[in-house]
């Protein structure tokens, strides 16, 4: 293992300089064969971004506004939600893992993909699949099942391209040179085999052959957790150990800890989902595995915090240099936070206020966006140049992500989980008459708007910068040296 | 890592385990329950002749609950009543007792939900009933201001039609006070559409008014 993490991790925090020039030949092929697949699902990835964007904007403004776009059946709450929902996780997330976790993947396995064109096949099916999907959301076909809101049509499409795209990595996988296997590749291995697994299992007991009665919430739950906890979040820390190393120019900071948090973090969380539905019409047994399954989910979480926090601990100067790793260290740090208040909010008692309230909404946002999202911005940060040969135009418009999203989806969890926790604590108390709490409500509500207001500014910064550097001017081409937030001598470098 | 056939059995492993633990186990634990009757004799039968339980839903109702589900009520309404103790689901009224597996067996798509912006509906067809109850979900659902001021839940004006009164207006027509804001133009009523007409039905049959051997109904 040793040897290997310092190989990726020679490059320095300046790229391009020291590198040996074989291994830069090597990995220029690479970049090279899965460069217009690896294009293509991050430019649909950015576009389906700021679509689910604006779908969020319309459902938190009608939740304190109601009367907001009332007329029209297709932008009705449940749908747009949906519609939100769908968008970032299925078109946003999916295709910036398929962009940056395959291109990752492919470097650490030294193993150019083969068919790149077939891939981006594949990866045409896949969009076409989520935009039937959210076309029939809108439509009103949508199932009202959590996370498989997609219309029952759309899943075939849905399925078999991602066993499509999927397969790309572990063929990439199989014929990988060198013997040994970086811990990012245990995590993209492990949520390409998991998700499709999860799914499939998903779609059948729920929507094509239903179970009977609860049976259909069990799986429901199960999926929907896991969807976070064997998809998304394996993938986003496989790209944060790959990255971390990379731009800091030192390896993890222990081999040890990286199984132990893997190996935990595989056992535990597969679970977890039951504490969906603590206190509902399910037999207890199930409930409380899924209570301890939560509360071990400490283990991998509190390791691998620690594993990151003392890879990059001496380096924050740099660190705060570099776009990547301010957004890459910024999820790990709520990696850490999400997952902590998740296992806290397993437990009985703490459930029982936090359970059916706007606590459980910031949660969700919590995880899949400042862990998840941010630490795929990162990526994104820091793959477009390898990939384009060229920089990102713009310093400013980085930091106007940054800010923008980081403050964003800080109020929004804060004001969320506040008032989700007054909202709880009210409605457990029979005395208090429901449209007051719902009255109660409000000023969060429209605090979350604000955030919602807030991160759309970082989105479009983002998407401005990288459309920008995509059909790049001359200017941006002839550009010289990464960009960086903060010059050598402290400034704030300018665009 | 270099024992890579132990990485793929673990991957493989950790995911069949939970399918078996989670999934496969409450598949044969309550995957196939039975309607039973409200008590059952000492040998633990049914009792003959006695009605069974959960009741089947009625056709209307079923239309009404795609209506439920094409909207997606569910992102702000539970169904599911939380035992006595556990919240205060049965003091708010929201259901004479907890709701447990059985409850949910002739339902082919079913609808817990995991939020509350809005009240507990399993139960809501003991709170609203007969024509009374039809009424207020019309106004209720048409603009929920009309019977909840300050509710933020969504008005559902599509699922009503604004036209012209023809000569006796119609009994059908949405009661709606001529000084509400939301009344329409004089001349002019509010009528249910069958989707309408559908998703009240449903709203009306959502109760969990029986007892089962296992969450009996205790003192009514
Ligand atoms: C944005 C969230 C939201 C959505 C979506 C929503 N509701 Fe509501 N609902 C509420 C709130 C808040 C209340 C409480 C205030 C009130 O009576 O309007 C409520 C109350 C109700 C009540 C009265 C319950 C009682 O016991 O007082 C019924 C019935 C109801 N909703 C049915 C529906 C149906 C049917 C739909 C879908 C067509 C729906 N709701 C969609 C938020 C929502």
């Amino acid at each position: 293992m040793n040897a290997s993490a310092t190989d990726n991790a020679r490059q320095p925090s300046i790229p391009y300089t020291t590198e040996i020039t074989s291994q830069r030949a090597e990995l220029s092929e690479i970049d090279q064969s899965i460069r217009s697949a690896s294009l293509f699902f991050t430019v649909s990835a950015v576009i389906w971004l700021l679509l689910g964007t604006v779908f969020a904007l319309i459902a938190a403004i009608k939740m304190h506004n109601p009367e907001f776009l009332a007329g029209f059946e297709a932008a009705t709450f449940g749908r747009v939600r949906s519609a939100h929902l769908n968008a970032v996780a299925l078109g946003w997330s999916n295709n910036v893992i398929y962009g940056l976790c395959l291109w990752i993947m492919a470097r650490l396995c030294r193993s150019p993909i083969r068919h790149g064109g077939l891939l981006i096949i594949a990866g045409v099916f896949w969009n076409l699949g989520v935009s039937l999907g959210i076309f029939g959301i809108l439509r009103g076909d949508l199932t009202s099942v959590e996370w498989l809101e997609v219309p029952v049509y759309a899943t075939p499409l849905l399925a078999i391209s991602y066993i499509l795209i999927g397969v790309w990595g572990i063929i990439a996988f199989r014929f990988r040179r060198g013997d040994h296997v970086y811990v990012s590749q245990w995590y993209f291995l492990a949520g390409l085999f998991w998700f499709p697994w999860i799914y499939v299992v998903a779609v059948l007991m729920i929507l094509w052959a239903p179970a009977q009665g609860v049976v259909q919430s069990v799986v429901n739950w199960w999926f929907g957790h896991n969807a976070l906890g064997l998809w998304y979040t394996p993938m986003a820390l496989g790209a944060a150990y790959y990255l971390i190393p990379k731009v800091l120019g030192r390896p993890i900071y222990s081999y040890y800890l990286s199984v132990l948090g893997f190996w935990s973090l595989a056992l535990f969380y597969n679970w977890a989902g039951i504490h969906h539905i603590i206190g509902g019409p399910v037999p207890v047994w199930l409930v409380s595995a899924g209570i301890v399954a939560s509360v071990m989910m400490v283990v991998p979480v509190v390791v691998v915090g620690i594993n990151h926090h003392l890879s990059i601990v001496g380096l924050h100067k740099e660190g705060w240099r570099s776009p990547t790793i301010r957004f890459v260290v910024f999820g790990a740090i709520n990696y850490t936070l999400v997952s902590l208040i998740g296992s806290a909010m397993s437990l009985r008692d703490v459930n029982l206020i936090t359970h059916f309230t706007h606590f459980t909404v910031g949660h969700a946002h919590h995880g899949v966006y400042a862990f998840f999202t941010m630490i795929m911005f990162g990526g994104i940060y820091y793959m477009m140049p390898r990939m384009l040969h060229r920089e990102w135009p713009s310093a400013k418009l980085i930091q106007i992500h940054f800010w923008a999203s980081g403050i964003g989806i800080l109020i929004m969890v804060i004001a969320l989980q506040v008032g989700g926790w007054y909202q709880g604590l009210a409605m457990n108390n029979a005395e208090i008459p429901f449209l007051e709490i719902v009255q109660n409500t409000l000023p969060w509500l429209k605090a979350r708007s604000v955030s919602g207001v807030l991160i759309t500014i970082g989105h479009f910064a983002f998407a401005i910068n990288f459309f920008w550097m995509l059909f790049a001017a001359g200017a941006v081409r002839a550009k010289s040296g990464p960009t960086l937030l903060v010059s050598t001598s402290g400034k704030e470098a300018a665009g | 890592m270099k024992n890579i056939a132990l990485l793929f059995c673990g991957i493989l492993f950790t995911i069949a385990f939970s399918y078996t633990g989670v999934i496969l186990a409450s598949q044969l634990q309550f995957g196939s329950l039975l309607q039973t009757t409200a008590e059952l004799d000492e040998d633990g039968k049914q009792m003959e002749g006695d009605p069974l339980f959960p009741r089947r839903e009625s056709g209307i109702a079923l239309q009404g609950k795609q209506v439920y589900i094409e909207l997606g009520c569910i992102y702000c309404h539970s169904q599911q009543i939380r035992r006595e103790g556990f919240g205060a689901d049965i003091d708010r009224g929201w259901g004479l007792r907890a709701t447990v597996a059985r409850d949910y067996i002739m339902q082919d798509r079913v609808l817990l939900g995991t939020m509350r912006t809005g009240p507990d509906l399993a139960h809501v067809g003991g709170r609203f009933a007969g024509d009374g109850g039809r009424e207020w979900h019309h106004q209720h659902l048409y603009n929920p201001q009309l019977t909840s001021k300050g509710s933020i839940m969504p008005p559902y004006p599509f699922l009503y039609e604004v036209r012209e009164i023809e000569g006796e207006p119609s009994p059908e027509a949405v009661k709606i006070p001529a000084d509400s804001p939301y009344s329409p133009k004089t001349g002019y009523e509010v009528i249910p559409t069958r989707r309408a007409v559908a998703l009240v039905e449903y709203l009306l049959s959502l109760k969990v008014d029986y007892s089962l051997p296992e969450a009996p109904i205790l003192d009514q």
